[in-house]
């Protein structure tokens, strides 16, 4: 089944990147676009008998790895049904 | 008095700090791989620039796994000197042996320049033969040098004396305009708790020789003999 | 399947051509054999416009060690040790998309680098866009300058110099042309050859995918309104996996355990193969089945045309594979047989054991086709070439035109650039990039290279024969304003449609001129690149053949500064003052104007400067060099004073000028050629005019290094008179204010 994992910057920490593209939405237009964080985003396919196993797999490798806690914070989604679309 | 040069894949500046510390200073520098188990009696450990693991993830964020990271680790913790250049401070940091992080530079670019850095303390092994009063004229060059940590960890560093070095300009001021990537309070280089651990976004080996544009990075490697020769942060082994 | 004329025309083949391939095969072809013949005979792989007139350049010399043919050429500098560079260009792919099309230009020129067993120590690039005022056109240029650097910086090459020039032309068309210089010892310069019955053939490096199929075809096809549809043949460069490359083939070449190697580039696993076994004679046969895939359900035809990156071919020894497969491992990459070397010459593609492709590999490189292509001089050119100042009216004041000159994009200082680009790892870096030729020590030797790439495009759009001379001449002459002796060049030639008698004629010309001037000049062609097809809706770029020149430095610690060193110094000019405007800086900027002719070249006397230059250097008579370019004297003289905090005056003879009020102008922002600004120390200065008498070059005391202002006299009468802070304000500033005010994103 396939996890995903949101990495986003915390709020304290400033993010020029999200800044930028905020500029640039503003440019083309989007006045309304208040703000923009940008973040990361992960698919992990993991073999797991259950979804609340693959949440814990990928809640260990959002701390372990695609996290750093001191800048970032995470969250999970699991899909069951999803496959892997690559071959191995 | 021998200095590990430790190689991740795709580590640039290995070859340079082994050349600084070789060739420019005549000590020895062995080139340790990423998957040895052993240090091999050095007497200081340097975690040169590049961009190992391609950067990919978060600059050092998969390096710190390395089989040789439990070495450094081990030997840090038993207070052995310990020097991150640029990709080697971001090393430190994601493996927790310094406090903080990096982010992006707040420009967003690369910068590659030379820069002053101030020393501002000299009880560490990498700067204890520096002046406090002469700023070093050191290169840049990284993306990621916005350094940032939460605001009582910073504090924190500020009060224990921990940053080293700072952005200054060349009349030894820590101006906005001094400041290549936007880190707080012009940070450019730290140390651990222990004062034995080293991190700074400058590359000391860059300046070594004049012919290269400077030479003032070298006492940085001259403080290490010094302070090994003086056995103030000698490991036990 | 069959082969349908739609299907032949799709792949760019002709019916001509098509006729060929039946004959070469004595049948049809496959649809596989179809693919492999369209890319290794479209114009990037093939050169089928172009080798016959390439066949005139000079290409030898007593240091040449490889001439054109293989990946890089190579000369000898002394000490045992070879220079190994060449020039490449991937502009097609840098405005589809600019960041990744640029990022993998810098990495296939590297990879040609190291597959010679040369360490890759320097990278140049000279690049091209349209106006600054277009919004595509500053995301083109930030998208390929943030590749260059993503690329080059993460694989810890630095890049030490290059240039970047601007014109309408390039609008639809940005040049990204990327010079790489390597060394080697000569004795183990390694060649892309695949020989010996039986010696295994591996692919090491990323795996394959979709990315770049018929990128070939495309680079040889002009843009239309539908290019934006071309995306998906755009590759993504890895520059990890290019630096684990890098680390681990020059680790394998230090073994004796291999034959030969090269790096899969344009056309991939095809042209790697039948190019290996066409240069050793022999034959290839390879699985593709057994090629690492990163998609699925890949065909035959798809393996073999792909363009990802960073991958190699290799031919080892029979035997020593465990030695060559564990050396690889131990960098994390995965060595894997994929087929043998033959002895029937020819290239055998099989997909799960059936033959798929089955080829004579000299049909797809020897016997490529070869068009000696009409030619015919352009209608633009006679009118192009007259340029009457009278008809111009007043100029404005020499004040304003300097100023304007400093702004202009082509001049300005290039910082906002080159701070990206890491020009310091690896610690040779001697002369900081910002004007002029980027110079690299030679660690363990005394000496050090000095690197340039240059062209000026409207001087080979007024006259292409004399237009390639001057790139040439300017490109050698910049080596030898940092001390070094030219000793060997690269060229990339970027042109519009070949099959377009006009373009063909400017082709012809250029390189006719090219030859000349490399022969007056004593520096040979050791390899390059043709660029054709660049086009959009039928405007043709300016024609703009790159020249890169290697310069050999003998003692490392003389090495010629561009600036200014010290008050008191004493300014001498170098050279003959024409008050030329054809084709110059001047007349684009001020009058929107690309008309004259190119100022005279007399090579003889270019050759006699650069030795000046090269022995002044060496002798520690002359301080520092600067050649006059874009902007003439002023502007160059400007340049000497910048990054310095001191100023100059000087005064120089009028020039004659047959429209009066031009006079001025002309003796200040002409662009005659053969012109260096120097400055020596007093007390060398006469020594420095008998060596420039000695050997006929004009040379001129005209003033003084120090205060803190630009002034410039013409027989007494100050003409410019700036405020060097003033000046270096405006020159310094100018390029990074077209980003920040939109902020382009990468």
């Amino acid at each position: 089944m396939r996890a995903r994992v949101f990495v986003t910057l915390k709020p304290s920490v400033f993010d020029p990147q999200g800044t930028t593209v905020a500029d640039a939405l503003h440019t083309l237009g989007y006045a309304n676009v208040t703000d923009v964080r940008q973040g990361k985003y992960f698919e992990l396919d993991i073999d797991a008998a259950s979804p609340a196993e693959a949440e814990r797999v990928a809640a260990e490798a959002a701390a372990k790895l695609l996290a750093n806690p001191v800048i970032e914070s995470y969250r999970i989604e699991v899909d069951a049904a999803a496959h892997a679309e690559m071959a191995r | 008095m021998k200095f590990a040069v430790v190689v991740f894949p795709g580590s640039n500046c290995d070859h340079d700090a082994q050349y600084a510390t070789e060739h420019v200073l005549g000590q020895q520098a062995e080139l340790i791989w990423h998957k040895d188990t052993s240090l091999r009696g050095a007497d200081a450990v340097i975690l040169p620039g590049g961009f190992a693991h391609g950067d990919y993830l978060r600059t050092g964020a998969i390096a710190r796994f390395s089989p040789i990271m439990q070495e450094v680790k081990r030997f840090a913790e038993a207070g052995g000197p310990v020097l991150g250049i640029c990709n080697g401070f971001q090393v430190l940091l994601e493996a927790g042996l310094l406090p903080g992080a990096m982010l992006r530079n707040v420009n967003l670019h690369f910068h590659c320049e030379h820069v002053h850095v101030r020393v501002e303390q000299t009880d560490t092994p990498f700067t204890c033969a520096c002046s406090t009063v002469r700023p070093l004229k050191i290169p840049v060059a990284h993306g990621e040098g916005n350094y940032y940590a939460e605001p009582d960890v910073l504090a924190r560093l500020e009060k224990n004396r921990q940053v080293i070095f700072r952005y200054v300009d060349a009349a030894g001021q820590a101006t906005p305009a001094a400041n290549p990537n936007g880190s707080l309070n012009n940070i450019a280089g730290i140390c651990n708790d222990g004062r034995n651990v080293v991190g700074l976004m400058p590359h000391p080996e860059r300046a070594c020789e004049l012919a290269v544009g400077s030479a003032d990075g070298l006492v940085l490697f001259e403080s290490a003999v010094k302070a090994v020769s003086e056995g103030a942060f000698a490991v036990s082994r | 399947m069959t082969i349908t004329s739609d299907l032949v025309a799709q792949h760019g083949v002709t019916a001509d051509e098509y006729q060929r391939i039946v004959e070469a095969l004595g049948r049809e072809p496959t649809l596989t054999e179809l693919g492999i013949f369209s890319v290794m005979w479209s114009e990037h792989c093939s050169y089928k416009s172009s080798r016959v007139h390439l066949k005139t350049l000079p290409t030898t010399g007593t240091r040449v060690l490889q001439g054109p043919g293989e990946n890089a050429g190579a000369v000898d500098i002394g000490d045992g040790l070879a220079a190994v560079f060449k020039i490449e260009s991937h502009n097609h792919p840098s405005f589809i998309e600019p960041y990744q099309g640029a990022a993998t230009g810098v990495g296939g020129i590297i990879r040609d680098i190291f597959t010679m067993n040369a360490r890759p120590i320097a990278l140049l690039n000279s690049l091209r866009f349209g106006s600054l005022d277009e919004p595509l056109v500053r995301r083109t240029m930030a998208g390929v300058v943030a590749g260059i650097a993503g690329y080059g910086n993460s694989i810890g090459i630095p890049t030490v110099g290059g240039e970047i020039g601007f014109d309408d032309s390039y609008t639809g068309n940005p040049l990204v042309n990327v010079f790489c210089l390597g060394t080697s010892k000569a004795s183990e310069i390694v060649k892309a050859v695949a020989s010996g019955a039986g010696n295994p053939v591996y692919y090491v490096g990323a795996k394959t995918g979709r990315d770049g199929i018929h990128g070939a075809t495309m680079a040889s096809a002009e843009f239309d309104d539908k290019s934006a549809e071309k995306r998906p043949a755009v590759q993504v460069g890895d520059p990890f996996m290019e630096k684990l490359l890098l680390e681990a083939c020059l680790e394998v070449m230090r073994t004796d355990a291999l034959v030969g190697i090269q790096d899969m580039g344009a056309a991939g696993l095809t042209s790697s193969s039948c190019e290996m076994a066409s240069r050793g004679g022999a034959g290839v046969e390879i699985d593709v089945s057994f090629v690492p895939q990163r998609e699925s359900g890949m065909t035959p035809y798809e393996i073999m045309l792909s363009e990802s990156q960073e991958r190699m071919l290799l031919v080892a020894k029979r035997g020593r594979e465990a030695e060559v497969e564990r050396i690889f491992e131990k960098w994390d990459l995965h060595a894997v047989r994929i087929g043998e070397v033959t002895t029937d010459g020819r290239l055998r593609v099989r997909h799960r054991g059936e033959v798929v492709a089955d080829i004579p590999s000299k049909a797809l490189t020897d016997e490529a086709p070869r068009y000696r292509r009409p030619t015919r001089e352009p209608a633009y050119l006679k009118d192009a070439q007259q340029l009457d100042l009278a008809s111009l009216g007043e100029p404005p004041a020499a004040r304003d035109v300097f100023r304007r000159l400093l702004a202009a994009p082509e001049i300005a200082s290039k910082r906002w650039v080159y701070r990206q680009y890491d020009h310091m790892v690896r610690t040779n870096t001697l002369v900081l990039p910002g004007m002029g030729a980027g110079v690299v020590r030679i660690k363990d030797t005394s000496r050090a290279l000095a690197l340039s790439v240059d062209c000026n495009g409207r001087f080979v759009y007024l006259d292409p024969f004399l237009g390639a001379q001057h790139a040439v001449a300017e490109a050698a002459r910049n080596v030898a304003c940092a001390g070094g002796q030219p000793i060997g060049a690269t060229n990339c030639l970027n042109f519009g449609n070949p099959e377009k008698p006009d373009v063909m004629w400017q082709f012809v010309r250029a390189v006719e001129g090219m030859g000349a001037a490399c022969r007056a000049l004593d520096v040979p062609i050791t390899g390059g690149n043709v660029s054709l097809y660049n086009e959009t809706d039928g405007r043709p770029v300016l024609p703009t053949p790159v020249v890169g020149v290697v310069g050999l430095i003998e003692d490392a610690h003389n090495v010629g500064r561009r600036t200014f060193q010290a008050a008191g110094d004493i300014v001498v000019l170098l050279g003959e003052s024409r008050a030329e405007l054809g084709g110059s800086e001047y007349l684009k900027i001020v009058h929107g104007l690309v008309r004259g002719v190119p100022p005279a070249l007399d090579l003889t006397r270019e050759a006699s400067l650069q030795r000046l230059l090269v022995d002044g250097i060496s002798a520690g008579i002359i301080r520092s060099a600067h050649d006059c370019a874009e902007g003439g004297f002023a502007v160059t003289l400007g340049e000497c004073c910048f990054d310095t905090g001191l100023g100059a005056a000087v005064d120089v003879a009028a020039v004659a000028v047959p429209a009066a009020p031009f006079g001025d102008v002309a003796t200040l922002f002409g662009e005659s050629a053969s012109r260096v600004v120097v400055s020596a120390a007093p007390a060398a200065v006469s020594e420095l005019l008998a060596r420039a008498a000695s050997v006929g070059v004009p040379a001129a005391r005209i003033g003084t290094v120090g205060g803190n202002r630009i002034r410039i006299s013409i027989d007494g009468r100050v003409a410019l008179d700036e405020p060097v802070a003033d000046a270096e304000a405006i020159w310094s500033g100018a390029l990074e204010r077209y980003f920040e005010r939109t902020r382009a994103i990468a």
